[in-house]
């Protein structure tokens, strides 16, 4: 009697365990696919890109010129490019995508939050070729005819306005990438918003705080890191967008101090050579391009880790 | 984008694979000839319907590769493969044109309605940044009766990887010694000044946005979307403006002295009524191939292609073979085994 006791409930307890072990073991793999797809991933470009890589050095990483006729490779002007236009984007789309969120979480009518939210999902939806076809045909000629002309004559004293306008360049690929990346930055930010206890904002407002004070100084707070990792989902968008960034951009290997002038990204060049780009030197040109583009994609998650480990870090001792 | 219609193209082959008894030709290469080269194969294939060509249009430069990978039975390119590309190749391949084309100059000029006449001298000197004003005394004298504005010229220019460029730079560097010396040719350069627009419709769009710009397209994207285009003045200094007479005649002209592999610029050439900005495109052959049915099949679908499928390079606004080359090519096909 005793024994057969002590036996029906462990029999249960045993193929839980083993069930565990399966799905234990079979989660496992899929977590180990990943970091052997990104093993994988960087392996290729560390090996194809050889040639350059032995060729170049580091001074590929330093140098300007972009010549596939002599077979000089330099990746700066695209670096720059890159990162210019990526961090354009997010001043214009941070304070537009965390006010829209700030709104549509704390003050906007269920409904209306509701329809909206419905809109921005489908602007992120919208394939980014579509928006590189309305920027070419209203972004840019609006650029050329009124926008760059009025911050010329108002802010041309800093070397940032200065030069001959296109309507094609660096300002108008940060642009178009603000439009691209403010609904990833409004969606997720809004969730993290939405997140925050109730009890935090009754807290606040039962202290004596406005509503505004309550949402600046205790929500927001609240939901830093769901609002960093909105704008890290943003960048990253906006790093490897490619479609949209070479149809405005102007595509030219050149660094100019005027975000008038035309340039070039590492996503807009491999996409636009590579089909193309016959001899051996030169693909691997373009591979070690996309190497970097990993490296600077790393460099940037990394310190967003390290900016949401301080800023939890201040939190916790509050 | 190409990964993905390539990856599309290749679970397509895989589902249809197993239901086709035809014999299949795989085949990959230039996108410039790509409407006439589909064209083809589907007409061949209406005719022979056992003999099946897929060709996927990723690029010349993905065509040598993929001929070089030994993935595909043939390869196509806009521009003759270099002796090195050759060498690496373990079974030499022939060279079969099979169309022509030509590139034009598009402008985008405030006030200018009438068609504008170019030269070696101009075109070079406006890429190069030399020429940087409509109303330069060169251009002035080469259009007269043409109000050409005191304005800066804004040049656009191709920046993908093209035989388009190619062709392009290949023209400007016989034309100018200056332009040979710090520019060059190639399927991209590093372009002295200019904005880059991406393919065909990408120059055309930005021509069309930028007052006072001048770009390059293919003749046949001009002709089909009834753009304006310069005349370019030829070696026998004649202005002559592009269409599928005068690119025939370009390659009629330098049919004279064709190499016996085909591998030939036809830019500059000295004809009369030559369009100087024109090209062959060519298919890449092996001259053995193992396979002895499928070597049987590519000789006849040339031998076709040569003689009736000409007839549809014009309805499709490619230019056709004069019949000098064609006559020399029929005789090469002998040499695939």
């Amino acid at each position: 009697m005793t024994p057969a006791l002590t036996d029906t409930p462990a029999t249960p307890r045993r193929t839980a365990q083993t069930g565990d072990i399966v799905a234990r073991l079979v989660t496992l793999a899929f977590a180990a696919s990943i970091i052997l797809i990104t093993f994988l991933l960087v392996w290729q470009l560390w090996s194809q890109s050889a040639p350059t890589r032995h060729k170049f050095g580091f001074a590929f990483l330093f140098t300007t010129t972009w010549d596939p006729v002599t077979e000089q490779f330099g990746a700066l002007p695209f670096v720059y490019g890159t990162v210019i236009t990526s961090v354009l984007a997010l001043l214009i789309s941070v304070p537009l995508g965390l006010g829209s969120a700030i709104f549509l979480s704390e003050l906007a009518p269920a409904r209306i939050s509701n329809m909206l939210i419905f809109l921005i999902e489908l602007l992120a939806a919208i394939p980014s070729v579509i928006y590189g076809l309305l920027a070419l045909f209203t972004i840019v000629p609006l650029m050329r005819d009124y926008g760059e002309p009025f911050l010329k004559s108002t802010l041309g004293f800093l070397p940032w306005f200065k030069g001959p306008v296109y309507g094609f360049g660096l300002l108008t690929a940060g642009m178009v990438l603000s439009v691209m990346t403010v609904p990833f930055i409004i969606s997720v930010s809004r969730e993290a918003l939405l997140a925050v206890p109730r009890e935090q904002r009754e807290a606040a407002l039962a202290l004596g705080a406005t509503r505004w004070e309550s949402t600046w100084q205790i929500v927001v707070p609240y939901a830093k890191l769901g609002i960093l990792g909105s704008i890290f989902l943003g960048l990253a968008r906006a790093l490897g967008e490619t479609m949209a960034v070479t149809m405005v951009i102007g595509n030219d290997p050149k660094i100019a101090a005027s975000l008038f002038a035309p340039g070039y990204s590492i996503a807009a060049v491999i996409a636009n050579e590579f089909s193309e780009a016959t001899g051996r030197v030169y693909q691997s040109a373009l591979i070690e391009l996309g190497l970097v583009l990993f490296l600077i994609t790393i460099i940037i998650n990394g310190f967003a880790r390290l900016m949401i480990v301080a800023t939890t870090k201040k939190g916790s001792k509050r | 984008m190409k990964t993905w219609s390539l990856a599309l193209a290749g679970l397509l082959l895989a589902l249809t694979a197993p239901l086709a008894t035809a014999q299949q030709i795989n085949a990959a290469g230039a996108t410039f000839p790509a409407v006439i080269y589909q064209k083809w194969f589907d007409e061949y294939h209406k005719m022979h319907a056992d003999v099946q060509i897929n060709y996927q249009s990723i690029g010349s430069g993905g065509g040598i590769a993929q001929l070089t990978a030994g993935t595909v039975e043939f390869g196509a390119s806009d521009m003759p493969m270099t002796d090195e590309q050759i060498s690496k190749l373990s079974v030499k391949p022939l060279h079969f044109p099979s169309v022509l084309g030509g590139v034009v100059p598009t402008y985008n000029i405030a006030g200018v309605t009438q068609d504008l006449k170019f030269t070696g001298e101009t075109l070079s000197g406006i890429f190069l940044g030399a020429i940087t004003k409509w109303n330069d005394p060169r251009l002035v004298k080469d259009n007269p009766g043409v109000k050409l504005p005191n304005a800066d010229i804004q040049v656009v220019h191709r920046s993908d990887g093209s035989g388009t460029t190619f062709v392009w730079t290949d023209y400007l560097s016989k034309v100018s010694p200056d332009w040979k010396s710090k520019v060059g040719s190639n399927t991209s350069v590093n372009w002295p000044v200019g904005l880059g627009g991406k393919g065909n419709e990408g120059v055309a769009g930005t021509v069309k946005q930028t007052p006072n710009s001048i770009g390059y397209v293919e003749l046949i994207y001009a002709v089909q979307n009834k753009m304006a285009y310069g005349s370019v003045k030829n070696a026998s200094g004649a202005f002559v403006k592009a269409d599928f007479n005068t690119v025939t005649e370009a390659a009629a002209a330098a049919a004279k002295n064709m190499p016996d592999d085909f591998r030939v610029s036809i830019t500059n050439a000295a004809g009369r009524n030559a369009y100087p900005i024109s090209t062959f495109t060519w298919l890449l052959i092996p001259s053995h191939i193992p396979d002895a049915a499928k070597a049987k099949t590519i000789k006849a679908f040339l031998q076709w292609m040569l003689t009736d499928g000409q007839k549809y390079a014009a309805g499709l606004s490619y230019a056709s073979l004069p019949k000098e080359v064609i006559a020399k090519e029929v005789k090469q096909i002998a040499k695939i085994q």
